[in-house]
This record gives C-alpha cells, structure tokens and sequence, in this order.
C-alpha cells in the first residue's frame, strides 16, 4: 500500500521500522515534525530536549547504551550540537544513530542558509540526501547499517522541499520493528569512550581510516547510481535539487548521489569519462564541485548555477538556458508575460507578524513607547522588528539576547537597554548567559517573554510549560523560581497585556540599575484558544488618529475616515481599547 | 495520463496546507503519481502561503514550474494576484472573493488593489479567471474556517474526478465530529460551480 508522507513522516517511519527507540530533538523549521512523528509510535522513548547539544548527547548515550537512535535537528541546532557531534565520531556508537538534519536553503525561517554539507566533511562522518518521501524512509534503514558496519553516526541531510514536500511511500501494516534486544551491561572502554589526550590521539587515525573505507564503501553503494542517457551532457545531483534537475534535462546523463559524503570517486570518473559535459547542480555551496575539482576533472557549477537562495525548476531552467546547455526555452519565454509579473511585484508585500491577541504585542508598545534599545533573540517577539512596532535592535541566533546585552551593557552605551527572549529560548541558551550577567555584575535587565510554549516553531512543549511531547504531565520547571534560585532579587512576573503595569514594572526595573528579570507572562492565543468578543470601533466617536493602528494588529482596518475592527480576524483581546485616545473602541 | 499542476496561495491560518492535502489525496486517489510541497512554521504568523500540489504519471518536482500551472486557487484576491508567472494560456484561476489587507494596506501606506487591477495581473495570458463568495458560503454554513473546502468542491467540478472519491478523501483527513459540515462546504463550493 502506498501512502502520502512529507519527508519528516517518513523518516521518522523508517527509524522505528528499523527498530530505532530513542529519539531526542528540539524544534526547528523545517525539521520539527521528525519528533513530532517518531513520538507517535509504540514502544519508543521521544523527548524534547531543552535544546540541540542535549538532544544529540541523550541520542549519543542511547546508543552506547546499545539502543539505536534518533536525532533531529534543523541546520543551525548542529551548531550548538557540534561539540557533541565531533566527540562521537571519535567514540563511536554502540548500535545505529541517525542524526536527521534539516536545512533551509531561502531561509523561508531561519537566520542564514548554511550548507550542513560541510559538516559531514568537517567532522568526518558519512551523510546520506534522499531526494523523495520514499528515499527518506529508506535511508533510515540504510543509514542505520553503515552506523553500526562503520561504528559511527549517520547524518541524514534533509531541506525544506524533502522535509515539508509529500510523496508516496510504501508501507505495510504487517512490517514491525525487530523486537527490542536485552539490555546488555556497559563494557569498560576508556580507550574508546574516554576523550582525554592520550586515548584521543590514538582514536584519530582510527576516524580517517574509517573515512577511508567509508569511501570504498560508497562505491558500491546502489542508492548512488549512473541514469544513462544522452552522453551529450552529465549531470551530478542529489536530493530535491536532482528533481528538478530531471525536469529541466530530461534526456541527460544523470549521476544520483543518495551519499552525499564521502564521495564515490571511482564512479564519478567513470561518469564523466561517459559524458562530454559535466555538470554539477546543488543548492548553496559547491560542495561536490570543489571535490570533483580537486580529482582533476574538468566540471561546471557555479559558474551557471547561484550560491545563494534555494533552487527551483524554474531557477534550474533558466540557468541552464543562459548557459546555453539546453535551448528549449519555450515554456518559460512564454511564462514571462513581463508587464503582468511587474504588476505583481509591486503589490503590497504581507510579511509574517504578530497574531491578534497575542501577548508580545502589548509588550512591544510599551517598549516602544520607553524608547529602549531591545537585544532581541529568535522567536515570535523577533517579529516586533517590524513595522508598527519597531520595537527590535538585534537578533542574531537562539540565546544570544542576554550575552549581548551584558556587552552591550559592558561596553558602555547612552541609552537604556534590555535583553528579550522567550520562555523556550531561555532553557535553550538562555540560562548560561543570565548566570553571566550576575557573576560578573552587570545590569542588564532581561524580559522573559512567556507565552507558556514553543510558539513559533508551532506550539511544542518545553521544560517550562509542565508537559513532555506527548502532551503528558510534568515537573513544570517555574522561570521564576530559576532565577530566583541563580540568585537574581529584582525579579517581577506581569501580564504584557496590562500595559499600565508593565509600563511601571518596566520603568522601575530600568532605573533600579541592578541586574533583574521580568516575566511577561501571557499564554499563547492559539494554544489556550483564549478568545473573547471583539469590540467594534463607533465611527462617530473614531477621530481617525491612528493610535490603534500603531499596534499593528491585523483586524484593524484603516477606512477613508475612520478604523474598522474585522470580527472574522479578531480575537477580542482588547489591547486596542487601551491605546484609543477617544474611547471610541467599545465592546458591546 | 495528463499532468496536473496547483497552487494554493493564501494567508497563513487560512487552511492552505489541509486543503492541500485534501487535494493531493484526491490525486492519489484517481490514481496518479502526487507530490506536494509547503513551508510551515514561519508562514502562520499571517503572512503569504503558498502551497504546491502536482499530479501526473510520474511526477519529479515537487515544486510547479513557472508557466506550467493549471489551476491557481487563491484563498484572498491579493494572494491570488502574486502568481502571474506560473500561468499558460490554458490555466484557470480561481478566487475566494475575500479580502484581508496587509500591514501596509492597514496602516494606510498603500492601497488593495482593486478586482480589475488582479484580474489584469492575471488574465494577460488568456488564463481564465473564476471569481467565488467561498467565504461567504462558509459564513453561511456557520464557520469561515470551511473556506478551504469550499474551493475543493468547485475545484472538484473544474478537474473532475467523482464526487465521491473527493468526499471519501476529506472523510478521512479531517476530525469525525467535523465530516458532515466539510461534506456540506464542499457540495456548496460543487454546486457554486455548476455553470
Ligand atoms: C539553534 C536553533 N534551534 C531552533 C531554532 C528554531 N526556533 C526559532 S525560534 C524558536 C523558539 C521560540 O520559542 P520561544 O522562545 O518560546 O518564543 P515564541 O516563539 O513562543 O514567542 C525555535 C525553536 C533556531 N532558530 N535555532
């Protein structure tokens, strides 16, 4: 029977089918439903992790512990998870870890576009692309044996269009996980499991040649195959950009890596012995092209293809034809229908913002109205950037707010300042840096922005919200009490709703010039389905000032001469009957 | 076996991705090779959405090329508008007369443009343009939520396919208690169609 599944569904299916029982991750576009999915199966153990490094680390021990394991994470938690990444490579695994990785090529919700690519390389360890749903299921099982054939993790690579893209898969009902082993006790291996100098220095050469194999072994590995064709021209791809590629050259000669890392090099000379042109197409670094470079063999890439931004048949179509690899421009010269495609591009732009009713909108416009400098962090308050509100100096990556802050702080600056990050980034990487600002005597005052979830990311739980993944009880681990514990004394919890107080609490913590934490506590909308009546706006009374519009909230709708409330849009929270100067917004 | 290409544009909280999935089940169901691709995450927080769904014999891509789209259904009029490049002469697009400004349009700093102005973006190709009151039909049922399903049921009598395969596919993607009413959205969306 064959079903649909995104890439995400189906990877997390093929690890419990190959009998994977630990999964550990944080949430991450677009690699969030990896867990999501994986928790669903009987028989596993799948938690939220506070953030990358620790769900990497639990992945880790599960598998020396002899259980195979699961790790996902979206391109820039391998950042923070990268010093655990490194170590394990060097200790090996004792049964099967993926490591399910997901990048975000066009950033459609991330802060860059790295090529995790250049991990597999950097780290030494083999990564696998499956280009469809029915690959990605696949490579699971595949991904699996050469962790425990090569005593090593597995990264398998995904992107937007392979994690968040559906395709059918195949599935049986009558195919079940192999029945979970004995527990087996822990066998002393310091040399092996203990990095100190002396026993590292001896697993390194250990790491190369394992590499070394690895790379025979992706010889002989069928998910990386020759597609004959026209021998005209070759093309290198893998992942969704090798369907895009099949699109645009339907007749080529095609080489489908399904192991990204290392590189068949015997199989990439034969194919290009067999073609007349060779072309690489992949998205973001020339990762594969430098490496067939450097075997001395002539090949194109990002001489037609571009570095930045994700990749597109119609992208991939158009690079080819300017590079005069295929003519027929037909479909596309027609769709350029340039005076109508202009007229569209000068339609007003509708970014993401704010939801009605929620809470960091109330927040901002205190803030705003201060005139404060926001250190800002990575979540749905990031959105307070824009414009009405533009209440946001600086974001830079999860956890950041604080530390910069304390510089900031440290560096000397005329103006008044704070850090802001939300309640599921402060037990990602919060923490560490609010320990820092106390330690070393800083002033910074940091709001907590706690919306009791991991909103943006689509309402996962987190060590603060009082349940696991699956939705079931917890010890609820209380903000307050944390910093309380760390030793902070100026420590206030207040609705951002209640803008008269937050204004007060936030004016008081600013001049107290000690360092202080406010928790601007406000449940989300969307999870509480918290919502009342919307008010309604007496265009009698409305002397069209704006004042409601500066809040930037979506219902609210400038007429000619005066502002509507939109019932179908509104969530009724009332922030805006606060801000009207006329009392013209009434609830009846 | 003909190729089929959808776009679904919207505004995040719309319902673009389940009807997305409604149609790419349907797809399955009338036996072609499907594939889909959206972004989550981000996209909810009100802004632009767009969702790709492809049927064919053997379908690659899970992205519409430019040009190539048959049908476009646009969930708000301005969303619609955005996707002049994908069409051929041949493509049908289809309206959810709905309006939701966006912060520019709210704040006064520019202007929704009017229908004839999206209708131009998108006809310079000779595609056809099909306008349809989905939300208010779903206002009529008693939840705008519905909006998503109501396009279906007139996109159903557009590409064809027997109403109950359509309705066997929304049985069992969306809640239990739910069927009866999205059943009922899409046989008005159906009917809003039978011209
Ligand atoms: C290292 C890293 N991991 C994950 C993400 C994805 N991500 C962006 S914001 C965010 C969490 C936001 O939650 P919270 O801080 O509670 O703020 P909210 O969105 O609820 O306002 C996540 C998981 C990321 N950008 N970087």
């Amino acid at each position: 029977m064959k079903k649909l599944m995104t890439g995400n569904e189906a990877v997390a299916y093929g690890a419990y089918l190959n009998g994977v029982r630990v999964g550990a991750a944080y949430p991450g576009t677009p690699s969030t439903q990896i867990m999501e999915n994986f928790a669903t199966y009987p028989g596993v153990f799948a938690e939220w992790a506070p953030n990358e490094k620790v769900a990497m680390d639990v992945a880790i021990g599960a598998a020396f512990a002899g259980t195979r394991s699961l790790v996902s994470t979206k391109h820039v938690g391998l950042n923070v998870a990268a010093d655990s990444l490194f170590y394990a490579v060097y200790t090996g695994i004792n049964a099967g870890m993926i490591i399910a990785c997901a990048d975000d090529p066009g950033m459609h919700s991330s802060q860059n576009e790295q090529d995790n690519r250049n991990y597999a390389k950097f780290a030494k360890l083999p990564m696998l692309e499956p280009a469809d749903s029915e690959e990605a299921k696949q490579f699971a099982g595949i991904a699996l044996e050469i962790s425990e054939t090569f005593d090593t993790p597995v990264i398998i690579r995904f992107v937007t269009r392979t994690s968040h893209s559906s395709s059918l898969v195949e599935v049986s009902p009558d195919q079940v996980p192999p029945p979970p082993g004995e527990p087996q006790p822990y066998k002393r291996n310091p040399e092996k499991h203990v990095m100190v100098p002396a026993f590292a220095r001896r697993r390194h050469p250990v790491v190369e040649e394992r590499i070394k194999k690895l790379a025979e072994y992706a010889e002989t590995l069928s998910i990386n195959r020759i597609e004959p064709g026209d021998d005209s021209i070759g093309i290198v791809a893998a992942g969704s950009v090798y369907q895009y590629a099949r699109e645009v050259f339907p007749h080529a000669t095609f080489l489908k890596l399904g192991m990204v890392y290392p590189l068949p090099k015997n199989i990439i000379r034969k194919f290009a012995s067999m073609v007349k042109t060779l072309v690489v197409v992949e998205e973001l670094d020339p990762f594969f092209e430098e490496q067939i470079r450097l075997m001395g063999i002539e090949v194109k890439g990002k001489e037609i293809f571009p570095m930045v931004g994700e990749f597109s048949p119609t992208l991939v179509r158009q690079c080819a034809v300017a590079a005069e690899l295929i003519n027929e421009s037909g479909a596309e010269a027609e769709a350029v229908a340039t005076m109508a495609v202009n007229a569209a591009a000068k339609l007003p732009i509708r970014p993401p913002i704010l939801c009605p009713g929620c809470g960091h909108r109330g927040m901002f416009n205190v803030l705003r109205e201060a005139g404060v400098l926001v250190l800002g962090d990575i979540g749905c308050y990031t959105l307070g950037v824009a414009p009405p509100l533009n209440a946001l100096h600086f974001t830079g990556c999860m956890g950041a707010s604080i530390g910069v802050a304390h510089g900031v702080d440290k560096g000397k600056t005329k103006d008044r300042f704070v850090a802001l990050l939300g309640d599921s980034t402060f037990f990602h990487a919060g923490l560490h840096p609010i320990v820092d600002v106390l330690y070393n005597q800083g002033t910074t005052t940091t709001i907590i922005a706690d919306n009791r979830t991991t909103g943006m990311t689509g309402h996962q739980h987190h060590p603060g919200t009082g349940y696991v993944l699956q939705g079931k009880p917890t010890k609820f681990i209380d903000i307050e009490k944390v910093v309380r514990g760390i030793g902070y004394e100026k420590v206030d919890v207040c609705d951002p709703y209640d803008m008269d107080t937050f204004r007060k609490v936030l004016e008081d913590h600013l001049e107290s010039r000690e360092p202080s934490v406010i928790i601007a506590l406000k449940p989300c909308v969307l999870q509480t389905k918290e919502k009342h009546t919307p008010p309604r706006i007496d265009p009698e009374l409305c002397t069209n000032c704006g004042s409601c519009l500066d809040i930037g909230c979506s219902p609210l709708i400038q007429e000619k001469d005066f502002v509507r409330i939109d019932p179908l849009l509104c969530n009724g929270c009332g922030l805006c009957m606060q801000v009207c100067p006329m009392e013209a917004i009434i609830r009846d | 076996m003909r190729k089929l290409d959808f776009l679904m544009a919207g505004v995040g909280g719309q319902g673009t991705i389940l009807a997305s999935n409604i149609l790419a089940g349907a797809g399955v169901e009338l036996g072609y090779d499907v594939k889909t691709a959206e972004v989550h995450g981000m996209a909810q927080r009100g802004g632009s959405v767009e969702s790709h769904v492809r049927w064919g014999e053997k379908v690659y891509s899970p992205l519409v090329e430019q040009g190539k789209v048959d049908y476009v259904i646009g969930f708000e009029m301005l969303e619609a508008g955005r996707w002049p490049m994908y069409l051929h002469k041949d493509s049908v697009v289809l309206i959810n007369r709905y309006r939701i400004p966006p912060p520019a349009v709210n704040l006064g700093k520019a202007t929704y443009p009017p229908d004839q102005e999206i209708e131009a973006i998108l006809s310079g190709k000779g595609s056809r343009i099909l306008w349809i009151d989905a939300t208010e039909i779903a206002k009529g049922l008693g939840n705008p939520a519905m909006v998503g399903v109501v396009l279906l049921g007139a996109l159903s009598r557009l590409v064809g396919g027997a109403e109950d395969v359509w309705q066997s596919v929304i049985e069992r993607q969306v809640p239990a208690k739910f069927v009866d009413l999205n059943i009922r959205a899409f046989q008005e969306g159906r009917s809003s169609m039978s011209a």
